[in-house]
């Protein structure tokens, strides 16, 4: 399958219609739901507690959809108006908000008791403009991440890393900006979870 | 867009902004809803709210006067006060209006319930 993130980027390729395919067909929203539902098994949240959490790229909201089913509110961030359109449509739970993670999280500090994002970060690892430097945006990505983030909270990020280089390049990125954790393989060869807290 | 939301946003991400906090508010077009009331939930979410920013953007987008000037002492065991809070964070939302960048007055605009926090390769 060729990489949708060589296509075009993501305020493009998510465009009405593919946000309307997206979001409507059944195989990508059972596989969304079972890798959030495992996002939140990592995170390792306060039990029977309603949090407050941040979901990065929530596209039309299926992977906040889990996020609110177990009792937790959200605020979503996505660069694609298309997508979060479609989120508005569905009349999800959560708040939404248009930006680039690749410009940082744009909350004061110690908001969060977590932070999920599905297979989203993968689309950080090129660049779309030339003024796109993967690195920088990388580390402004994780550092205001780790800064809107309560002390004990964790961010479980589950993404499609290209090759072993990318996923250096990004764990490299996450360290320096103080996170430290580990990258857990769940379905090898499809899909990589990685958790850093 | 909840002012729960507004209460955590700041424009700090845009080049040579410190702080970027309380963003400025504009509506024109306000819903309220319901939604369920958790006051543990309102207990625990209190002490990271920046009360005077919460005040001042309710004063502003909702009724003028409904929450006090001062977060009251003993709030765990007010439900009244309970009530109003979680009201005020997420029962009000701002369906378009804009926010405004203390520090250098840029907008964003806020549409379909949805703030615009895109910026341009030359404000990062
Ligand atoms: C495969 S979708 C996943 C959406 C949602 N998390 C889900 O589970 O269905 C990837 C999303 O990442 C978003 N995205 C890509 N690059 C982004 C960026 N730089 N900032 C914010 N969102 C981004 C895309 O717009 C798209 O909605």
């Amino acid at each position: 399958m060729s990489r949708p993130e060589y296509l075009a980027p993501p305020e493009i390729f998510y465009n009405e219609e593919e946000a309307r395919k997206y979001t409507q067909n059944s195989r990508i929203i059972d596989i969304q739901v079972q890798m959030c539902e495992r996002a939140i098994e990592l995170l390792v949240l306060p039990e029977d507690q309603p949090c407050y959490l941040l979901d990065l790229g929530c596209g039309s909201g299926l992977s906040g959809s889990v996020l609110e089913e177990q009792g937790h509110h959200w605020v979503g961030v996505d660069i694609a108006q298309a997508m979060l359109d479609v989120a508005v449509e569905r009349e999800v739970e959560g708040d939404l908000l248009l930006g680039d993670m690749g410009h940082g999280c744009p909350f004061r500090a110690g908001c969060f008791d977590g932070a999920v994002s599905i297979s989203a970060l993968q689309w950080l690892c090129n660049a779309d403009k030339a003024s796109h430097k993967p690195i920088q945006r990388l580390y402004k990505f994780f550092s205001s991440l780790y800064a809107c983030l309560t002390r004990s909270a964790r961010a479980v990020l589950q993404f499609y890393p290209e090759n072993s280089d990318q996923m250096e390049l990004v764990t490299q990125q996450a360290m320096r900006a103080g996170f430290y954790g580990g990258v857990v393989v769940d379905y090898p060869n499809s899909t990589k979870a990685k958790s850093f807290s | 867009m909840k002012l729960l939301t507004h209460n955590m946003l700041t424009s700090k991400c845009l080049k040579g902004v410190s702080v970027g906090y309380p963003l400025g508010i504009n509506a024109t077009e306000v819903t309220t809803s319901v939604v369920d009331f958790d006051p543990e939930f309102i207990s625990r979410l209190i002490p990271k709210l920046e009360w005077h920013a919460l005040k001042q953007a309710s004063d502003i987008i909702g009724e003028k006067g409904y929450l006090p000037e001062a977060l009251i002492a003993d709030y765990e065991n007010n439900e009244e006060f309970l009530k109003k809070v979680h009201h005020a964070l997420l029962e009000i939302e701002v369906v378009s209006g804009n926010l405004v960048c203390p520090e250098t007055g840029r907008s964003f605009p806020i549409n379909n319930g949805i703030p615009n926090m895109l910026l341009n390769e030359d404000e990062v």
